[in-house]
């Protein structure tokens, strides 16, 4: 998966999004990612929701993603287009969900109050580094850690866990 | 440096003498669990690995919860996908709508989970069982389509922070004031990744149904389970359980093995006392936006909801029948009490727990977890507010988006519902009368340590 250099608008956003602002839980009688991908930010805040682009960058505060487990969530956010979230923290499964289904985030602490709304962001995952074009200036985000990383390579967890299972068949 | 709590039970299911916070381990789980929500999509995941069948079909848990009884088709499809791969796989701890309830109170009434289990939900508040010692926490529906294919997940160890609570519950003040109060002093991401491991006086006074409530509330704070060690009333509540059809996996601990060691190495330490604590309700929107009730009181409420997986229990329903007894609900409030289970039900409605209930002018219903998410059964219009003893706050969490929920315990909850306003419970109750004996042959939803 080359997900190493992405470009986009950077789309702010404060601390502790939570998932259900992210999709609403009324909204969980689906799991189509496309249907769920039109109720984006619907109650946080609908303009941003309708105004979010693919490849846009999103970038928020501390602790985005927190609250309910629903992959639901980073599902529509991947199906939109968002090129990956940078935020200064991450809820601990939100995090494991991006991972798990291929959807780039960067923890960098310090993202959200160094961005402005619209401005130009670089962001190379796997060097850990953020670039905010307008200036040149850079951030230095968390490692990923090598165990998703491993992830990362195999295409997210599913075909990870198939590729185990195929090993433990051939043996 | 000894263990903490939840570094024995991972070691344990790592196949290991010991693991340390930050390490990444692969573990075994004792058992998987999915709602009609995660649990359809977990299952494509998990075909999507290529196996053809779940690792076990007597450790997947599935059962209807979130919109059920379902009031639109898209619910209703998922119930049915998740009942057609059920019926495919052969799972034994399926369950349908009216033989189970809230998954979080009817997995631990079950003697389904048992402390020291290590297990995962496609749900975040399967910390709950953290109420009796078992490491269960929230995943995704990938996570959890991948481990019911291999029965092992992968987790990174986790700091232990340790909450001290010391002195004598004050009169009214119950699991959900603790909680709350403790998400309002660390915030909603001060045990971000962490585990939460609880002890002191007022946590041993609790009942294991006010520690089931704390733990549930655990993902609040961020955190990634909420460990309540098992003590003397711990066995009695999970001894008088049903017997399960299968054997805790890795590592067996012993009962006197299931507690931190007392040289283990914490990230925090917080000692608090709590004889002064009065009830607490967390203002929209976020749960740790906790305060005294007094500092809430006199804001107009248009509806109270009783139930969820936090406060459903049957001891949460026996606190606000003593505050609704003989009284009843302000003319403009909606009053709906959902009981979790059915057994919970079905104790209430013996217990006259309903009479007192439908005197007072509630709505009771079935179990579910509708209301607490917006998802049915109490959703609010544009500007309502609603007292709820669910456990989430958010913009509109129960409905439009202008609406607004308050957090309380089932105390504050039912005082509120009579006043019309958030009101103290001994403005309701000025003196509060010494707990009732428990019903005879109270079957197996008593949770010990009533009031």
């Amino acid at each position: 998966m080359s997900q190493s250099a992405i470009r986009g608008r950077v789309r702010l956003l404060g601390d502790n999004i939570n998932t259900d602002d992210v999709v609403p839980g009324r909204y969980l009688n689906t799991d189509d990612p496309a249907e769920l991908a039109t109720h984006l930010f619907e109650d946080f805040d609908s303009a941003f929701g309708r105004s979010l682009a693919a490849g846009d960058v999103i970038v928020a505060g501390a602790n985005f993603g927190c609250g309910s487990s629903r992959e639901h969530a980073p599902a529509a956010l991947k199906q939109r287009g968002v090129a990956c979230v940078v935020a200064d923290s991450f809820a601990r499964i939100f995090y494991r969900n991006c991972f798990n289904i291929g959807l780039p985030i960067v923890e960098c602490p310090g993202a959200a109050a160094a961005c402005r709304e619209g401005e130009l962001i670089a962001v190379d995952t796997a060097a850990g580094r953020v670039t905010l074009e307008d200036g040149g200036r850079e951030l230095q985000a968390a490692p990923i850690p090598p165990f998703m990383q491993e992830l990362i390579a195999a295409g997210g967890l599913i075909p990870y866990v198939a590729a185990r299972l195929r090993a433990q068949e051939d043996r | 440096m000894g263990l903490t709590y939840a570094e024995k039970i991972l070691a344990a299911h790592a196949g290991r003498e010991a693991v340390r916070p930050g390490e990444l381990i692969q573990a075994e789980l004792d058992l998987v669990m999915a709602n009609e929500v995660t649990g359809p999509p977990a299952a494509d995941e998990m075909y999507k690995t290529g196996a053809k069948r779940v690792w076990d079909r007597g450790r997947v848990v599935l059962l209807p919860d979130h919109f059920t009884p379902c009031s639109n088709i898209k619910a209703a499809d998922l119930c049915r996908r998740m009942k057609d791969f059920a019926r495919e796989q052969e799972l034994e701890l399926y369950f349908e709508v009216g033989r189970c309830g809230i998954e979080h109170a009817f997995l631990p009434e079950q003697g389904i989970v048992r402390p020291a289990d290590l297990m995962i939900g496609a749900d975040s508040h399967t910390v709950t069982y953290g109420g009796i010692g078992a490491f269960s926490t929230g995943v995704g529906q990938t996570d959890l389509g991948a481990a019911m294919a291999t029965g092992s997940s992968w987790f990174r160890v986790p700091e232990t922070l340790r909450f001290n609570l010391h002195g004598k519950l004050p009169v009214w003040v119950g699991g959900k004031d603790l909680i709350l109060y403790t998400i309002g002093r660390i915030g909603v991401d001060g045990a971000r990744y962490a585990a939460m491991e609880f002890g002191g006086g007022a946590i041993a006074e609790l009942s294991v149904e006010g520690r089931l409530t704390m733990a549930n509330m655990a993902i609040e704070a961020g955190g990634k389970a909420g460990l309540f060690p098992p003590d003397a009333k711990t066995w009695e509540y999970v001894d008088g359980r049903p017997a399960r059809a299968f054997e805790q996996r890795g590592r067996l601990l012993e009962r006197s093995e299931m507690a931190p060691d007392p040289d283990a190495g914490y990230a925090q330490v917080h000692e608090w006392d709590i004889s002064g604590l009065r009830p607490q309700v967390a203002m929209p929107h976020l749960p740790s936006n906790a305060r005294s009730v007094d500092e809430a009181a006199g804001i107009r409420i248009d509806q109270v909801f009783i139930g969820s997986c936090t406060n459903g229990r049957y001891e949460d329903l026996a606190v606000a029948a003593e505050v609704l007894r003989g009284r009843t609900v302000a003319g403009h409030v909606r009053l709906i009490v959902l009981p979790a289970t059915p057994e919970i039900w079905r104790r209430a409605m013996r217990d006259g727990l309903f009479e007192v209930f439908l005197d007072a002018g509630a709505s009771i219903g079935p179990p579910s977890c509708g209301p607490c998410f917006g998802g049915s059964l109490g959703v609010l219009g544009a500007g309502e507010r609603c007292v709820s003893t669910s456990n989430r706050n958010f913009v509109g969490r129960m409905g439009h988006h202008t609406s607004e929920v308050y957090l309380a315990g089932p105390a504050v909850a039912a005082a509120t519902a009579v006043a019309g306003e958030i009101a103290a419970p001994e403005d309701i109750v000025p003196a509060r009368a010494p707990a009732p004996p428990a019903a005879a042959g109270a079957g197996p939803c008593l949770g010990g340590g009533e009031r």
